[in-house]
């Protein structure tokens, strides 16, 4: 199999830079396997280890510092095919580190090789979140203050399917990365090595103290049994192909008139749990049973199970410019919540606007027409009072009527919710 | 005209998939997710991809891996979101990788309002990321302009190869409208230009009559690199001036120079006018109102509703502009836009008008600001 480093562009590393040995090695690992160049897609990012993807006759995409494993994601995905290998340095994966955490928990078919040189070699030798609290680096004191992080260890607690911390010295190094490239899932090469450019200058650190090192921490060798399961992309596209298509949304014919066919605002006021929002659902349905154009806007808190709910809606015969609300037609008021957070609507509804006011709930005084619904005594529970308000506002004639609120219904639901749907219109008393 | 009923977000995830969209990553945030939500309905079972990222870098990001695999690609968020975008768009912008990234703007700055409107970043999109290069933002006024304009989004962005923003506000998003997606004009789909076959293909080079380089994906026979390093034809990082300096006008001129064949817009033109209202978003909804009271009032006003916010359509402004002495920048924002009409028309009194309470603005405040010229 032939070389696929990149004649042209000649390994430029520092002397006795352990990447240059892990590029050669990477690959010995490609001719090991048999992979063409257009197999492999080599990923990187900022740092030393950024500049691997220039070395090698491969596909290659090399982007922002630490979110390498960002753009393995869609490649592997959008290829499943392709060998993804991605190389980053202890810095890329600090700044990265919510990637890496994400990558060991989907487990998708990616190869991630840290170069671990406990430095950032190409800024000046500052700390990273691999450096020992002990050395000495461009940064001052400030590493001596906090602790570094064991990749591994954390890549194992996030689900890593295959994690190895080795010497870039090891001398199976391209049999490893072999591996850990057909390992089906995704895997962590925490590869230790020198940085002779900077970190080397003021701390001991040679392949025999690597290997020293290494050899005083628990072992982290490939397969991690306990995180055994399905790589992601084949997982996805199983379940994906057993989801259902979604059909085009429902498409409403006119069916009716309306009582009046002119543009009519209505505002429901309740409070969360009293299904305000599916009501104003089922009005806009209604509107298009008459073949009028609808709008709805709603408004709730984030805590969606408690403070107000509202739902506005604009049905008219013409296209609906602006939709903010000047002159509801009819306001449903069910809830206090709802009606305390527009009470300044009130002080401006015209004579001829209808209230419907469920009887417990306090509204300001208005010149509005308030028509009152004992809903407690109709043993109307609350989170049926606002379709109830409907089913009132279809009966007194006013925006909807009967027919066209059934008819909404039917569009919006199944049964067996159907049919008590409208069971419960044709029971509300208007009263 | 049977009619449906959804959501602005909705629609313009109808129009991604119409239009190809094939690969979805996006992190849940008010009031983008339901873009979100309904492209996790869409793409899977047509085999597309559609996934959550564990931050708004890592969708984005995802993105454009995909994109350069050869995927159509969208992503959705808002202002906070946007902001971490920011390296992201740097990087399709300068190594031209095609991306629809739909905005959904809240009120800001910062975390801001949740659930109310703005249009507060405006600028935010053309300016927000390094190298100031100039992007393509098209602004929906209504359910139908977000079907429409998304599939335009993916065709431009095809077609120069580069993000294109879909800028459009809670208000727009979360509304729910009467719609009939089979009556809205569709365009032509447009992909990537490949290279004629048999042609030698280097990433990054540009045919003698061309502004954009062809495109193949990542994955296929002939080797692709990608690169957000400056770069030369062949994608290595280049330390040639000359090179750089004429690759980054050309980046500029692709997108700047093309603009009038996508100055998306409505006019309404009034002859015995004096003053012309300029506006976009959903603000343009209210202003059409004030624009009809004011003609049955006696008192005729011009409006010009802009859905291609940037590059600026100067030529579109600068003509539809001419004959009016007064002109009334309306936006949901502190004065964003109005800068740029400012710049264009320094002959004429800009006025401007806007509010950035959560409100939006209703025609009696324009009217009242048309009143005030």
């Amino acid at each position: 199999m032939s070389n696929l480093l990149n004649k042209s562009r000649p390994l430029v590393f520092c002397p006795g830079c352990s990447h240059e040995r892990i590029a050669r090695i990477l690959d010995k690992s490609f001719q090991n396997m048999g992979l063409n160049g257009n197999q492999i897609v080599m990923v990187s990012d900022i740092g030393c280890s950024g500049l691997f993807d220039t070395f090698f006759n491969t596909h290659a995409m090399h982007g922002l510092h630490g979110r390498a494993l960002t753009y393995a994601t869609g490649l592997k995905l959008a290829r499943p095919e392709l060998n993804v290998v991605v190389t980053m340095g202890d810095g890329g994966m600090g700044i990265g580190g919510a990637h890496i955490l994400s990558a060991c928990r989907r487990n998708l078919d990616l190869t991630l090789l840290v170069l671990n040189n406990f430095n950032f070699g190409m800024t000046g030798g500052q700390f990273s979140a691999t450096t020992p609290s002990e050395a000495q680096v461009g940064s001052g004191f400030l590493n001596r203050i906090e602790r570094p992080i064991d990749v591994c260890e954390v890549a194992c607690s996030a689900g890593a399917t295959y994690v190895t911390r080795c010497s870039a010295y090891r001398k199976d190094l391209a049999e490893e990365i072999e591996r850990a490239i057909r390992h089906e899932g995704f895997s962590v090469l925490d590869i230790w090595g020198v940085c002779t450019g900077r970190y080397s200058k003021q701390n001991k650190l040679t392949p025999q103290t690597i290997d020293e090192t290494l050899s005083a921490l628990p072992p982290r060798e490939g397969v991690v049994e306990n995180n055994a399961r399905k790589e992601y992309g084949r997982f996805y596209r199983e379940v994906a192909e057993s989801q259902k298509p979604t059909p085009p949304p429902a498409k409403i014919e006119k069916k009716f008139d309306p009582p009046e066919s002119i543009r009519q605002e209505v505002i429901i006021l309740g409070d969360a749990g009293q299904r305000i929002i599916t009501a104003g659902d089922i009005l806009c349905f209604a509107g298009l049973t008459a073949g009028l154009k609808v709008t709805q806007k709603n408004e709730y808190n984030i805590t969606v199970l408690r403070g107000p709910s509202i739902s506005e809606v604009i049905l008219s015969p013409e296209d609906i410019g602006f939709n903010g609300i000047y002159r509801p037609a009819a306001i449903v008021a069910i809830g206090q919540e709802g009606v305390d957070r527009r009470a300044n609507l009130f002080e401006h509804l015209d004579k001829d606007a209808l209230i419907i006011l469920a009887k417990g709930v306090e509204v300001p005084s208005s010149n509005a027409t308030v028509h009152l619904v004992d809903f407690k005594k109709q043993g109307i529970k609350t989170h049926d009072r606002a379709l109830s308000s409907l089913s009132v506002m279809a009966k007194l004639n006013k925006v909807i009527n009967l027919k066209m609120l059934q008819s909404a219904l039917e569009a919006r639901f199944k049964e067996p919710v159907l049919t008590s749907a409208l069971g419960l219109v044709d029971r509300v008393d208007i009263a | 005209m049977p009619l449906s009923l959804m959501e602005g977000n909705e629609a313009i995830a109808w129009g991604a998939v119409n239009s190809g969209c094939r690969f979805y990553a996006g992190y849940p945030i008010t009031p983008a997710t339901t873009i979100f939500n309904t492209m996790l309905k869409l793409l899977p079972p047509m085999g597309g991809i559609c996934i959550q990222g564990e931050d708004e870098i890592a969708s984005i990001g995802s993105c454009l891996g995909a994109s350069m695999a050869g995927l159509k690609v969208m992503t959705a968020t808002s202002g906070p979101g946007l902001s971490l975008y920011s390296e992201h768009i740097s990087f399709a912008l300068g190594s031209e990788i095609p991306i629809v990234i739909v905005v959904i703007q809240r009120l800001g700055p910062s975390t801001g309002s949740a659930t109310r409107g703005a249009d507060g970043d405006i600028q935010f999109m053309r300016w927000g990321s390094s190298g100031g290069l100039p992007v393509i933002v098209l602004a929906p006024v209504d359910i139908n302009d977000c079907f429409f304009l998304t599939m335009h989004a993916f065709n431009l962005a095809e077609e120069f190869r580069c993000p294109v923003f879909i800028a459009s506000n809670k208000e727009i998003a979360m509304t729910k409208e009467s719609i009939d997606m089979d009556a809205i004009p569709r365009p032509k789909l447009k992909e990537r230009a490949a290279p004629p076959p048999g042609k030698s293909f280097l990433p990054f080079e540009i045919g003698s009559d061309r502004m954009t380089p062809d495109f193949l994906p990542i994955g296929d026979e002939v080797l692709v690199r990608q690169t957000s390093s400056t770069h030369g034809p062949d994608g290595y990082i280049t330390t040639d001036f000359d090179q750089i300096g004429k690759n980054q006008e050309r980046l500029r001129k692709k997108i700047v120079s093309a603009v009038d064949r996508f100055s998306f817009c409505e006019a309404y033109m009034e002859d015995d006018a004096d003053t012309l209202v300029i506006t976009y978003g959903v603000t343009a909804r209210a202003a059409k109102e004030a624009f009809m009271e004011q003609k049955g009032e006696g008192k005729p006003v011009s409006l010009l509703v802009l859905k291609t916010i940037w590059p600026v359509p100067e030529n579109l402004i600068k003509e539809k502009a001419k004959s009016f002495k007064h002109v009334v920048v309306v936006e949901m924002n502190l004065g964003q836009y109005v800068r740029e009409i400012q710049r264009i028309l320094p002959d004429k009194k800009v006025h401007f008008f806007g509010q950035m309470n959560g409100k939006l603005i209703t025609p009696h405040q324009i009217k009242e600001a048309i009143a005030n010229v």
